[in-house]
């Protein structure tokens, strides 16, 4: 069973609940892979604390112009959608961070003047949270294209009863490669007219990606009974609530689980887990593969 | 002209809150919204739209299936895993290639080379672009629809729209309000602007984001602030990051107390400094007129 948190906007909760749930689930004994897929602000380990087992650098590539073969005829750069190949005059400009590696530049030269080399984009991290696998994505400072990343931690999933996978904020690029394929998304929201706005983006994003998903909502008690009503009104479900509380904002900034030093919150988290698991069943191990092997984001 | 951009590296630690209220007491200012994957600056600035525009960002390829020979060319090229051979028949091949649009990122490598002619890649609209005027001044902004590709253009559109405005109407100040992380939308706001302001909050995981937002700031080139929002619910962490911005070189320009009444002030849809007086505002209007100095300079 794959699940993801996401949520429209950021700071509503995502990793607090991948987190704990993460913990309750691999206490109550099923086998749990933690892939945090946020890869621009990865923050699940602040409170798994993993001990990392090794890494690896995720490569991308990118173009390399022999600028002795190179007759300046202007096609890579007529052919580049994304604006990171620009031939001036007799210049020929990469932007690496622009590039999305398609490799269409150098099959369109005529001379054979680009090759592609290998940029490292970032790393993946692998390692374990007591028995919990736990892997996450750190994208270098600099690079715009994250979706090879999530891709590359999700490619580093080892089988498990659950794969929990911690979703970026929003609702494009990286967020869209991380739940693509996920048997259940759990969207997280806040009480308020901003959490709101950023659910409904959320729940669109889901419909058009087809997806199966339920609502959480944290922080009950702030704001109003909007992102409630609008539940009712589309017939959404609500897996659970959490009460807006010092104490767990107080947890979260020393990075400590609510699950392991509050009992109340363990039973919310256990709850939560055991509809998660109702809803999508246990019926078969997820397996590591889960997405196909792919070319641009060798590990 | 100076440009300020607000981020904060993670989300929820009240870019959008703070902005709001320093748009207030900076007014005339243009305000952008670049955060167009979840923006939320309109609903505590109400902007009347004056003018509404198409984003073409996306891109549709298709296969036709009449045309395709299932020769696979477009499979082999293609380096997203989009294209696979699940396609309606024809009368000469069993099945036809056709394109997955949610894997498909519109490179346009399968168009280019295939040898039948048989794939067609046209523009998509897929989000729109506002420019409004609000009680605080002029307001770009924009949405891209959910599931959407090409965040960084569409903020790019916004920002060059609001300098125009800004150099036109003789406006000093624009406030940029950015989007979380470190990734494409957010580096496609930082280049050419002046001022980063960063919102942190006194937690490890705000710790941890501030420093990688701070550094490719830095990068950028950018004139660094720091402000330290909901400062009073880790006292201990807020030195801590006072210490980490001293150790880093960036001015910490204001703290920002937790208060409750930011959240309703969202709920009426106000700006805290429109909505309260005293408490967290004292501390917003000390963070404006520290930002309001290093502005002029």
């Amino acid at each position: 069973m794959k699940i993801a948190i996401a949520s429209g906007k950021g700071g509503t909760g995502k990793t607090t609940i991948a987190t704990n749930l993460a913990r309750v689930a691999s206490d109550k004994g099923q086998s749990v892979a933690y892939l945090d897929c946020d890869v621009e602000e990865p923050n699940g380990h602040i409170f798994l604390k993993p001990e990392i087992e090794r890494e690896q650098s995720v490569i991308s590539l990118i173009p390399e112009v022999d600028e002795g073969k190179c007759i300046h005829c202007g096609k890579c750069g007529e052919f580049c959608r994304y604006s990171a190949i620009v031939c001036i005059r007799d210049k020929v400009l990469v932007y690496p961070e622009l590039c999305h590696s398609c490799g269409g530049c150098a099959l369109v030269c005529p001379t054979g003047a680009i090759t592609e080399r290998q940029r490292q984009t970032g790393v993946v991290q692998i390692g374990k949270s007591d028995s919990i696998d736990f892997v996450h994505g750190i994208s270098d400072l600099g690079v715009a294209v994250t979706p090879p990343l999530v891709r590359a931690v999700k490619k580093s999933a080892p089988s498990a009863d659950i794969i929990i996978i911690d979703a970026p904020p929003g609702t494009s690029c990286p967020v869209i490669e991380s739940v693509r394929d996920v048997d259940y998304v759990v969207l997280v929201a806040e009480p308020t007219p901003f959490g709101l706005n950023d659910l409904k983006l959320a729940v669109e994003m889901c419909r058009t990606l087809g997806l199966r998903f339920a609502v959480v909502v944290n922080r009950v008690g702030i704001g109003d009974d909007r992102v409630h009503r609008y539940c009712k009104d589309e017939g959404l479900e609500i897996l659970q609530e959490f009460p807006d509380d010092r104490k767990i904002a107080q947890a979260y900034s020393q990075g400590m689980l609510a699950c392991e030093i509050y009992e109340d919150y363990r039973e919310l988290f256990l709850q939560l887990l055991d509809k998660i698991n109702n809803i999508v069943g246990l019926t078969k191990k997820s397996t590591s593969n889960l997405v196909k092997e792919d070319s641009d984001a060798g590990v | 002209m100076k440009e300020i951009i607000v981020i904060s590296g993670k989300g929820g630690t009240g870019k959008t809150s703070i902005l709001a209220s320093l748009a207030v007491l900076a007014k005339p200012v243009v305000v952008a919204d670049c955060d167009v994957d979840a923006a939320d600056l309109h609903l505590l600035l109400s902007p009347e739209v004056l003018e509404s525009n198409d984003f073409l960002g996306g891109a549709k390829v298709e296969i036709n299936p009449r045309l395709c020979t299932a020769c696979g060319k477009c499979a082999e090229l293609c380096r997203f895993d989009a294209i696979s051979l699940t396609g309606v028949g024809n009368e000469k091949v069993k099945a036809t290639y056709q394109v997955d649009p949610i894997a498909c990122e519109g490179c346009g490598v399968c168009v280019y080379f295939c040898p039948e002619k048989a794939i067609e890649m046209t523009d998509a609209v897929n989000g729109r672009w506002f420019v409004s005027q609000c009680r605080v001044g002029p307001m770009v902004h924009a949405r891209l629809n959910p599931a959407e590709e090409n965040s960084g253009k569409l903020v790019t559109i916004v920002r060059n729209r609001a300098r125009e405005i800004a150099s036109k109407e003789h406006i000093e100040t624009i406030l940029v309000d950015g989007a979380p992380g470190v990734g494409c939308p957010v580096i496609a706001s930082l280049t050419g602007a002046d001022i980063a302001l960063i919102i942190t909050e006194p937690t490890l995981s705000g710790l941890h984001d501030m420093k990688r937002v701070a550094e490719l700031a830095g990068h950028f080139g950018l004139e660094r602030y720091l402000c330290i929002n909901k400062w009073d619910i880790n006292p201990e962490l807020t030195e801590q990051i006072n210490e980490i911005a001293k150790e880093m070189d960036i001015s910490v320009l204001g703290k920002v107390r937790y208060d409750s009444a930011i959240t309703q002030a969202q709920v009426e849809n106000l700006s805290a400094i429109e909505y309260i007086t005293g408490g967290v505002c004292d501390d917003i209007r000390q963070l404006w007129s520290e930002l309001a100095d290093v502005i002029r300079g």
